[in-house]
């Protein structure tokens, strides 16, 4: 072979920005690819911190324990040897992100400072202040930036996926169509593997703690053609945040991890403000029913106690589904140091002070453990073959996802800070597998006869030019405000068959609609509401996979709680979920888990 | 207390179009931000006289004060328009208009990029060996850290810059800007960037660099994230003269 293969990443989250430093160290050069700068990325929210079982507070923490944590957080459904060897590699991780500059706060002697996280008995999760995503995120842009100005990577920021190149139906995948937001031109892209990192799909529930730009549209663009999309039904809700009217602000498990307790008057529709009800008269309900966690459960769990004591016991602050989160017991030193960023925004939003007055948070939709169907290599003593350019390919060869955007490591509900070290752990093995995958083609997409990139632009231009054109009388923001409030209302905490199918009927008749929109600016330079419309209708695609996922399966796991089906069925339900895309609609099918490593057991926190 | 928004619009079609003003206006609700009331302009996309128009175009992601992206000017102040209340500005006419510093893009829409390319003029890395397994990393003061995580929160939102009286960004040749040289001082406090705080020096004691500065301070002033960016810079100077004088010794 004469010159070198070349990769292409999309998105440049974590997950995106550690595949693409991966595959630049190996000298193989990369177009990265993002809607907005990637300094500007999703991952910029993060907020309480990444886990790694360094045992710096020795407490005999290990990672054999995290991986068992992580697989039990998740009842059982996520496969094991991606787990394990992701929490072996995680005290590496910290120290490669220390060394790239990440200001991590620190113990007094100097040391990674770690704090409490929910699912765990363990100090685990490495901070920098409270907005760790953020400077983790920098640490690996500015390592990027350091390849981009030796010219082995090209940044294509402004510009959206829309879909792969595909050979043939089943591959392999040779580059990708994508359009430049400011001049909206389609254009095909020549690549040898191309690597998905573009986050969550949050959108789909109109309001979420995600970013705007966080519509899982690509992740969809890659099921439409072929990628196997798994567990859709698995969505985190995330006990604490604060609702806003164009979003959900999180409120971080740090504000937990470092001494929030969660309670409600015991008296029902109790009017006095929080400082007046005495101690005795306050219901402190995940520490009553959860001794040995107590605040710190995990999520599902969390989520739904809060669902219970609000909706079933109507015990909710102001009749709905808020509860105190209270701090004030600390000290307003302690809170700044921990906690700054985070307080910041809820006083900036709502307006009290969390330092005086116990914050007020709901619970909302947070992160997706389905996604992208990826493979991986095991080893025979339950690692990951890391030299298998399998790790992290979808069904289609050539093709890889890592980060939010596929399934791997959380299961059936995601730990408090595992994501972003799933992030980076998958960028680690993607950037690898793909360029020894691109190194073994025969021939590469360089020497690609032109018609195929050409008949694939072609296809998706008409498909611009025909949204371009759209004149009835649906507004598309309206639409996706209707879908979300669907979502919110029958696809969360709880789950009712009967719901579900009338959920799914209601996405359809959306999907109708869709055809009806009417768009309201036709510019043809740097028009947000053109791609937006096929951002809607490919959120329409997931919502069915979402919904429908739910609805096959009748059993309560992780996020997935049914109370027609209130016990998780292993006899029947211990299977990946598996959504193929059909003209009618998704096709579902089902995988079994890998469990090689540990038996299920029952899961108590308490 | 209002009893509606007045929102006033600068836009503009295009890099070569002319600007223009436009009106909308919304029945208010408490707890708004700006984008919330951008979001439903688009949902209904009439201005102030019921004629109907293209929703103004803008820039977020958040929508939390962190990724930087939604700068614009509020009432001629730079400012994130995710964290700007409507209940926190004077009950008139709210003014919303692009960042004059940058090129326009579209209406409220900039391309900030002369920032980003600093970020590489700087040398704004730490050059680690590799990402391979060589251990943890160097043990850090606390306090030291947490000094350090303040310069680590600038999110390149260009609300200093756009402050600064000396940057220019249709001609960042004249100087590189303040917030650039906050990150120059980030990356040279860090013990191992520290090794290589030559490097970053030479970049910003150019013509475009620390001499730009006349300390008129208006950076500071306007940071969302209270970064001390004059502070930085007096440090780089001093370092710079140290290091300026090294260099003559070492010739
Ligand atoms: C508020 C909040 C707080 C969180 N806090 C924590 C925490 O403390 N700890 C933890 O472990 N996890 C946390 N999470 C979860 C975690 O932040 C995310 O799961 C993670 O950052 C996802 O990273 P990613 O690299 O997969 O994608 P992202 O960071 O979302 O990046 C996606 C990238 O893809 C690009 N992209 C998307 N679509 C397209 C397209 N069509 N075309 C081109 N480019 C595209 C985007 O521009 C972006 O660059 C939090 C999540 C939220 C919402
Ligand atoms: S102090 Fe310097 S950098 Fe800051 S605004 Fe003034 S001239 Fe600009
Ligand atoms: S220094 Fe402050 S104002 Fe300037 S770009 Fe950074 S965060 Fe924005
Ligand atoms: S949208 Fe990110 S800072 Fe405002």
């Amino acid at each position: 072979m004469s010159s070198k293969p070349r990769i292409i990443v999309v998105g440049g989250g974590l997950a995106g920005l550690m595949t693409v430093i991966k595959v630049a160290e190996r000298g193989c050069p990369v177009d990265l690819f993002s809607i907005v700068p990637v300094k500007r990325s999703h991952s910029v929210c993060a907020q309480g911190g990444i886990n790694a079982a360094v045992n710096i507070m020795g407490e005999n923490d290990s990672p054999e324990i995290h991986y068992y944590d992580t697989v039990k957080g998740g009842d059982f459904l996520a496969h094991q040897p991606l787990c394990r060897g992701m929490a072996y590699d995680a005290p590496s991780i910290i120290y490669l992100l220390d060394r790239m500059g990440v200001p991590f706060s620190r113990t007094s002697e100097g040391n990674l400072d770690f704090r409490r996280f929910g699912g765990t008995l363990h100090h685990r999760t490495a901070f920098a202040g409270a907005s760790t995503g953020q400077q983790l995120l920098y640490a690996l842009d500015e390592q990027v930036r350091r390849f981009e100005a030796q010219g082995l990577v090209t940044k294509h920021e402004g510009f959206e996926f829309l879909s792969p190149v595909l050979e043939s139906p089943e591959g392999p995948c040779r580059g990708i169509v994508a359009m430049d937001l400011r001049t909206m031109k389609v254009q095909a892209f020549r690549a040898d593997a191309v690597v998905m990192a573009t986050g969550g799909p949050g959108l789909v529930y109109g309001r979420s703690t995600n970013s705007m730009i966080n519509t899982g549209s690509a992740a969809a663009g890659c099921y439409r053609a072929g990628v196997r999309y798994a567990n859709g039904e698995f969505i985190q809700i995330h006990p604490t945040a604060i609702p806003g009217e164009d979003k959900m602000r999180l409120m971080s498990e740090s504000a937990r991890g470092e001494g929030g307790r969660v309670w409600v008057p015991k008296k029902k529709g109790d009017t006095r403000p929080p400082a007046e009800i005495p101690e005795s008269e306050r219901w402190y309900f995940l520490e009553e029913k959860y001794p040995r966690f107590g605040n710190l459960v995990p999520r599902d769990i969390g989520a739904r106690e809060i669902y219970h004591v609000c909706v079933d016991l109507g015990m909710g602050l102001d009749g709905e589904q808020k509860v105190y989160l209270d701090l004030t017991h600390k000290s307003r030193e302690f809170l700044d140091r921990r906690l700054g960023a985070i307080l910041e925004i809820y006083e900036q939003f709502v307006g009290d002070d969390p330092r005086t007055v116990p914050m007020k948070i709901f619970p909302a939709v947070h992160y997706s453990m389905g996604g992208l169907w990826v493979d991986y290599e095991p080893t025979a003593d339950g690692m990951i073959d890391k030299s298998s350019p399998k790790n992290h390919m979808t069904n289609i060869p050539g093709l890889y996802a890592a980060g939010e955007c596929e399934y791997q490591y959380h299961g059936a509900n995601r730990l408090g800070a595992n994501a972003l070290l799933s992030c980076i752990y998958a960028g680690t093995l993607a950037g690898p597998s793909s360029v020894i995958f691109a190194e073994n083609l025969d021939c590469l997409a360089a020497d690609l006869d032109a018609g195929l990139y050409e008949r694939s632009a072609s296809k998706w231009e008409k498909r611009f030019e025909e949204i371009a054109r759209m004149d009835g009388p649906e507004n598309p923001h309206k639409l996706h405000r209707e879908l979300g409030e669907t979502m919110i209302a029958n696809v969360t905490i709880v789950r009712e068959n009967d719901k579900l199918r009338q959920t799914d009927q209601k996405i359809q008749e959306l999907m109708e609609r869709w055809k009806k929109i009417g768009v309201t600016d036709r510019s043809q330079w740097s028009n947000p509401e053109i791609p937006f419309v096929h951002q809607l209708w490919n959120m329409l695609e997931l919502a069915r996979v979402i919904t429908l996922g739910a609805l096959q399966r009748d059993e309560s796991r992780g996020a997935h709680y049914k109370p027609e089906f209130p016990e998780r069925d292993d006899a029947n339900w211990l299977k990946s979920t598996i959504a193929t895309w059909s003209p009618e609609g998704p096709v579902l099918t089902y995988e079994p888990v890998d469990i090689s490593i540990s038996e299920p057991v029952a899961r108590h926190y308490d | 207390m209002r009893s509606e928004i007045v929102f006033r619009i600068r836009r503009q079609d295009g890099p070569q179009e002319p600007s223009y003003v436009q009106e909308f206006r919304l029945n208010y609700r408490p707890n708004l931000n700006i984008i919330a009331c951008l979001q439903e302009i688009a949902r209904h996309p009439v201005d102030a006289s019921g004629k109907a128009t293209s929703p103004p175009v803008w820039d977020c992601s958040c929508l939390e004060e962190v990724c930087g992206a939604c700068t614009m000017l509020v009432n001629g102040v730079p400012r994130q328009s995710c964290s700007t209340l409507i209940d926190s500005l004077p009950s008139g006419p709210i003014e919303l208009a692009p960042l004059t510093k940058f090129p326009v893009v579209r209406d409220l829409m900039v391309d900030r990029k002369p920032m980003f390319e600093a970020l590489k003029q700087i040398h704004g890395w730490i050059p680690i060996d590799g990402t391979h397994d060589l251990g943890p990393g160097p043990r850090r003061p606390s306090d030291q850290a947490r000094i350090s995580y303040v310069f680590s929160r600038c999110m390149t939102c260009g609300c200093c810059m756009e402050a600064c009286p000396n940057y220019d960004g249709k001609d960042p040749s004249q100087f590189i800007g303040p917030a650039p040289l906050g990150q120059t001082h980030y990356f040279n406090t860090n013990p191992i960037g520290a090794m290589n705080a030559g490097e970053r020096l030479d970049a910003v004691m150019g013509r475009n660099g620390l001499t730009g500065c006349g300390n008129a301070q208006n950076c500071v002033e306007v940071c969302p994230k209270e970064i001390p960016l004059t502070d930085a810079i007096a440090q780089l100077n001093r370092q710079a003269n140290r290091h300026w004088l090294t260099t003559l010794f070492g010739r």
